[in-house]
This record gives structure tokens, C-alpha cells and sequence, in this order.
């Protein structure tokens, strides 16, 4: 999803994540019609926000261990999961004493720590430095073999990374296309 | 117990353990409003009505300020929100926050109940202490309802400590006047037991907040 600031693509996002109710309109995902069926798909989706949604007093390890209790997942998952995103022996100190970059690796895991059917990536690769980037890639990039919907500061990157790209303006669709046919040209007309 | 409640639970106690935001100021207030008691009202020892009256108002107030803690760090750091997008019933949370809430008045009470009896209460503590224990405990269920039920109201509101004490203590009242009614006879120098009217009135008022809060606590919580 690209379009300029205030265009509704995190308002959409957070749709799809079943976090906001459609005030008209109809709204599908996975299958199930929301918000009457949300609590079918919650499990099955992973939603990475601007925000971390994890608790800044709490170790990587214990804010994974809490969201492994609600999902019903292995706690061995949250261990696993903070060696793929490169947090060592950071993983036992409290979050606030992370960097952001960090703390945005925390909330990564967290986001597939469930390993969800569709991800929701709200501006997912902000904060980390290239080489994050990389070591990120197995879990929310294209070779997780997810389906996933991403927004980000970057149209260029984040048109590379998608098959389809809807573009948002003052909260309406104004175009979509394959990712394959769209050109710099349409992607700055985009923002004008 | 449930896996779920485990998880909320157990981040509960690790945040307040970690914080020390709700318990610390709880024990510290009422213990300050037992002091503050002796000197305005200007009497070394309480019995009856008054003993009753200080010691409530003492646990209502203090009560406040932990309610005012329960959804601080969920709001501000996005937890609810994960948890919101979490598979598992909103009423949960409603069960972790109410049991939380149980274990920060228990160990006020800890404190609290026996600085009392130091500190104001003339007659002895101890013959009425069974009979305590249950109208502190039916008051307790109330109380941590209310808090529960208006902190995730005001959660989202700028006036947070305001509007808990605005709108929690008017709800708290039925339990004040149950509790403070059914303690006095039991903190008088001629004590006997409470009639049984006031442990009801507090038990069938926890059965209707209990009710209300199920029914509404999804709507509280939801954007």
C-alpha cells in the first residue's frame, strides 16, 4: 500500500488486523468476514505497528513469553525467534534499555511468533540498519512465504517487494496495478 | 487456570514487581490518612461509627490509586493492543485485572488493617478479626470490579486520575456504606457481630457489578 502521509493506508492496516471496527463498508480477510468473524482469523495474523506493543520493563524473552501464553505457542518459539533477529544476551535486560532498532527486532518476532497466514507490515523495516534488514528477511520478507501486506516510507523498495500495489489517496483507492507495471512516473504522481 | 490468564497474570505481577507504580503509594497513602485521622480529629484512640468511617474511607481512597495504575502500561505501551489482537476472550483480561487488583488490596489490607489497630483503633482487633476478614473480602470483589471497570474507561481519556476518582467513588459507595455499617458493631469496645444485611448488601452489589462488568467490558476496551 503506497500514498502520501495522511492517505489511510495504517487506518487500513489496522482494519485488516481486526484492531479498528469499519464504521460502513464490508470487510474481508482470511476468509472471514469482519468484525462479526474477527475472532476466527486474530490467530492466523501477524500485525507489525508503528508502535512495538510490547512492555518496556519487561526482558525480549519475558514480553515473547507472555504473547507465546496468549497464542497458545511453545515458549521455546520465543528463544528461537530472538536468535533469528540477532538479540543475544540482551534478550534478559529490560526493553527501555534497548535500542529502538532493537526493540523493532523484538517486536518482529513477536509479530510471527504464532506463525501467521497473512502479516500486516505497518513501516516494518524502520529503525533497523541494513544488516537487520537482511537478517529479517527469512522472517517477514518475501522468502517467508506469507502473504503480506506492507506499507512503507519507501515506495520504491516497497514496490519491489509486492505483486500487487494499491495506492491510497485522502483515504480512497486511486490506483491498482501489478507491482510490474508500475514506473517511478506513476509512483510520483502518486504523492504529488 | 488457563494458559492465557497465566500470561496476563504473570506479566501483571512482573510489571508491578518491576515498577512498584500501584503498591508502595496504596500502603503509604492509607497509612498517611490513619496519621492525618489522629491529628484532625484530635483523639488517640477511634471505636465504633468513627473507627469504622476512618478505616474505609482509608481503603476506598488508597484503592484509587492502584486502580489508577491497572491499564497505565497497557495503554501507553501498546499492550492492550497486542493483546487485542490476540486469540483469546476480552473477558480474560477483565479476570486478570480483577484478580490483580484482589492481590494489591489483600496486601494493603496486610498493612493497612493491623496499622490501624496500632495506630487509632481503641478496642482490640482480635475478637473481631473472622468478621472483618469477610466484609473486607466481599468489599475487595466490589472494589476491584469498579477499579477494573472504570480504569479501562478512563484508560483512554486525558484525565485519567480525575475521572477515576469521579466516577469510581460514587460507584464504591454502596460497598463504603455496607462495609463501614457492618465494621462499626465490630470495632466498638462492646463488640458484637454486624447484622447480616450489610455482608449481603456488599455480596448481592459484587453479583451486579460482576454482571455488568462481563457484559460490558468488550466495549470498554475496543477502539
Amino acid at each position: 500500500m503506497l500514498g502520501p502521509n495522511g492517505a489511510g493506508k495504517t487506518t487500513l492496516l489496522r482494519l485488516l488486523s481486526t484492531l479498528l471496527r469499519p464504521s460502513r463498508g464490508t470487510l474481508e480477510v482470511l476468509g472471514a468476514a469482519l468484525p462479526d468473524e474477527a475472532y476466527k482469523v486474530r490467530g492466523r495474523i501477524g500485525f507489525v505497528a508503528h508502535e512495538p506493543l510490547l512492555y518496556r520493563e519487561l526482558s525480549a524473552v519475558e514480553n515473547l513469553e507472555y504473547y507465546c501464553g496468549l497464542y497458545g505457542v511453545e515458549q521455546a518459539r520465543a528463544v528461537e525467534l530472538l536468535d533469528a533477529v540477532g538479540i543475544g544476551p540482551a534478550r534478559n535486560a529490560p526493553l527501555r534499555e534497548l535500542s529502538r532498532g532493537s526493540v523493532q527486532r523484538v517486536a518482529l518476532a513477536r509479530a510471527v511468533l504464532h506463525r501467521p497466514a497473512l502479516l500486516l507490515l505497518d513501516e516494518a523495516f524502520s529503525h533497523l540498519d541494513p544488516a537487520a534488514v537482511e537478517l529479517v528477511q527469512p522472517l517477514i520478507g518475501r522468502s517467508a512465504g506469507v502473504t503480506r501486506v506492507l506499507t512503507s516510507h519507501d515506495a520504491m523498495a516497497a514496490a519491489a517487494e509486492a505483486d500487487v500495489v494499491l495506492g491510497l489517496r485522502a483515504a480512497h483507492p486511486v490506483l491498482l496495478a501489478p507491482a510490474a507495471e508500475l514506473d517511478a512516473a506513476t509512483i510520483r504522481e502518486l504523492y504529488r | 487456570m488457563s494458559g492465557p490468564l497465566r500470561a496476563l497474570l504473570r506479566k501483571e505481577l512482573r510489571l508491578e514487581l518491576r515498577t512498584l507504580a500501584a503498591l508502595p503509594a496504596m500502603m503509604l497513602f492509607a497509612v498517611s490518612l490513619f496519621v492525618l485521622a489522629h491529628f484532625t480529629l484530635n483523639r488517640s484512640v477511634l471505636e465504633g461509627d468513627l473507627a469504622a468511617g476512618v478505616l474505609w474511607i482509608a481503603l476506598l481512597l488508597a484503592s484509587l490509586l492502584g486502580a489508577n495504575r491497572l491499564f497505565v502500561a497497557d495503554v501507553q505501551q501498546g499492550g492492550l493492543e497486542g493483546f487485542m489482537l490476540a486469540p483469546v476472550e476480552r473477558s480474560l483480561l477483565l479476570l486478570s485485572k480483577v484478580i490483580v487488583m484482589l492481590v494489591f488490596l489483600l496486601a494493603l489490607e496486610i498493612i493497612a488493617v493491623p496499622a490501624f489497630a496500632v495506630l487509632l483503633l481503641g478496642p482490640p482487633l482480635g475478637p473481631a478479626i473472622g468478621w472483618l476478614a469477610l466484609l473486607l473480602a466481599l468489599a475487595d470483589v466490589g472494589i476491584a470490579l469498579v477499579a477494573v471497570l472504570v480504569s479501562a474507561l478512563a484508560s483512554r481519556t486525558r484525565a485519567r486520575d480525575l475521572f477515576v476518582a469521579l466516577i469510581g467513588l460514587p460507584l464504591m459507595l454502596p460497598i463504603a456504606i455496607g462495609a463501614a455499617r457492618g465494621s462499626a458493631p465490630l470495632l466498638a469496645f462492646a463488640a458484637h457481630a454486624p447484622a447480616a444485611r450489610w455482608p449481603l448488601m456488599i455480596g448481592l452489589y459484587d453479583l451486579i457489578l460482576g454482571l455488568i462488568a462481563f457484559a460490558l467490558f468488550d466495549f470498554l476496551v475496543e477502539e
